[in-house]
């Protein structure tokens, strides 16, 4: 259909929604779309209609678990869930708010880790998330359950070549550590 | 029986929440005869956060480990569902898209363009090792669990990556769970997301998915849940009591790594090592049914 957002998210992720007729199956199956301000239906036909502010400043990409019941579901083939990580990837570049901050930083906690450690160390993650978000007394209780049955490991482990590691985050352009989010 | 030997990725929860499960898998590919030589020096695959937010990320993380895999030539055993989705999704774009594989070969410095199978460790064992062929290390029988099967999102789909028999109706964890003596629930929900990596952002919505996840077990009759992902076990386990005042029904049913059922039923030792490890304890449970753990 010609808009650029339209374009944009065919180029990133080969998705033509324009081939989308409103079946409503993805949003019907879709088990986080309660929580959703657009269902992942509408998202389709925002896209073809050139709505990007109202999609990039939305929860919905947040919010997808990329479970792909969508993209199983849908009678057109087309990779809902890559569209929402394609338009979440835009969003990122572009800077714009995340509705849901929490998501954003649980995101950059994660990848933080891992372009330390080149793993994934739980009490790193959470950590660097509770830091990031300051929601520093949610799940304490569960916290010390988790502690107490040695569930998190203090030591943490790590890849020895994290030189490479290094490289991949570089190369990647990856943007959060880059910018200066305030 | 074939002779079985695979390069193994563990994935970063078998040393950290999902210890059990790392544990339960070694041992029982240790008494299966399935041979685990680890991928040396492996790195996280990059789960959901990597392919939610940076593309080139999401395919070169995994990238890292197909190429070193690559070098010993064996086929990659892979025990965490996420991982298995990652590690796929990655081999095939790789191998689809001659671009891309440059690009991340020129990052990484080795060719990431892995041509063997990925597999799943549920798969491997009933598929490959046979649960005919296991008859005779059956040691102890597990009725008295009432267990649903649940496979979770990632182990079948998308379709085109998936590592069982069913994208819909996937039958491998009812098939090996029947093999151990418990009694298999049929329910609707096999399938059915449980949130995911949205634990610590929005443990709101992971509440309600568990919950109806629970809510649905205990009226198909079950005592317990079985899963195939460290993932869904965790979220199984800590987010079925409801923390403040968010939802009326409390549930305690204990949740199953599939390798931690059927070691105790081919009788392999340290299996109370693993189950002290959870959050809700399995132990009284199997003490009811008299089955027998050491």
């Amino acid at each position: 259909m010609g808009t650029e957002i339209f374009e944009r998210i065919r180029e990133k992720t080969g998705e033509n929604v324009s081939l989308c007729y409103s079946c409503r199956k993805c949003s019907s199956g879709c088990p986080v779309a309660f929580a959703m301000d657009i269902f992942p239906h509408e998202v389709m036909g925002l896209i073809s209609l050139g709505e990007e502010r109202r999609l990039l400043e939305s929860s919905t990409i947040w919010l997808c678990a990329a479970c792909e019941t969508c993209c199983l579901r849908c009678p057109n083939g087309i990779d809902i869930a890559g569209v929402m990580d394609g338009l979440r990837q835009i969003a990122i570049a572009s800077n714009a708010k995340p509705s849901e901050s929490e998501i954003e930083s649980f995101h950059r906690a994660f990848l933080l880790g891992i372009e330390e450690f080149g793993r994934t160390n739980e009490p790193v993650l959470i950590g660097i998330y509770k830091a990031l978000t300051r929601r520093l007394i949610d799940d304490l209780h569960l916290g010390s359950i988790m502690l107490l049955r040695r569930k998190i490991k203090l030591v943490p482990k790590f890849v020895r070549d994290r030189k490479s590691i290094a490289k991949i985050f570089r190369d990647s352009g990856w943007r959060f550590r880059r910018e200066s989010k305030n | 029986m074939k002779n079985l030997s695979f390069s193994y990725y563990p994935g970063c929860s078998q040393s950290g929440s999902a210890e059990e499960y790392g544990l339960s898998c070694e041992a029982l590919c240790k008494a299966l005869e399935i041979e685990l030589i680890e991928i040396p020096d492996w790195n996280c695959c990059g789960a959901s956060s990597a392919h939610m937010t940076d593309d080139f990320l999401s395919v070169a993380l995994p990238a890292r480990n197909l190429a070193i895999a690559k070098e010993r030539g064996l086929d990659i055993l892979v025990a965490c569902a996420a991982c298995y989705s990652r590690m796929r999704i990655a081999q095939q774009r790789l191998l689809e898209d001659e671009e891309l594989a440059m690009n991340v070969e020129r990052t990484i410095g080795m060719n990431p363009r892995f041509d063997g199978s990925i597999r799943h460790l549920l798969d491997v064992i009933v598929n490959d090792v046979g649960l005919a062929n296991m008859k005779k290390w059956k040691r102890n029988d597990l009725s008295g669990i009432r267990a649903v099967p649940y496979y979770g999102c990632l182990l079948v789909r998308p379709r085109e990556i998936c590592a069982l028999g069913s994208t819909e109706n996937p039958t491998e964890l009812d098939e090996l769970l029947r093999f151990a003596g418990v009694e298999v629930i049929d329910w609707s929900y096999k399938t059915d997301c449980c949130g995911g990596r949205l634990s610590l952002s929005r443990s709101d919505i992971v509440h309600r998915l568990v919950s109806e996840l629970f809510s649905r077990a205990k009226e198909a009759g079950a005592n317990s849940i079985v899963t195939a992902c460290p993932m869904c076990a965790s979220n199984l386990e800590m987010r079925q009591s409801p923390s403040r005042l968010r939802f009326s029904i409390v549930h305690e049913m204990p949740v199953f790594y599939f390798t931690e059922l059927l070691g105790i039923a081919l009788g392999l030792s340290g299996s109370l090592g693993w189950l002290k490890r959870h959050i809700i304890s399995p132990v009284p449970l199997l003490r009811s049914a008299g089955i027998g753990i050491s």
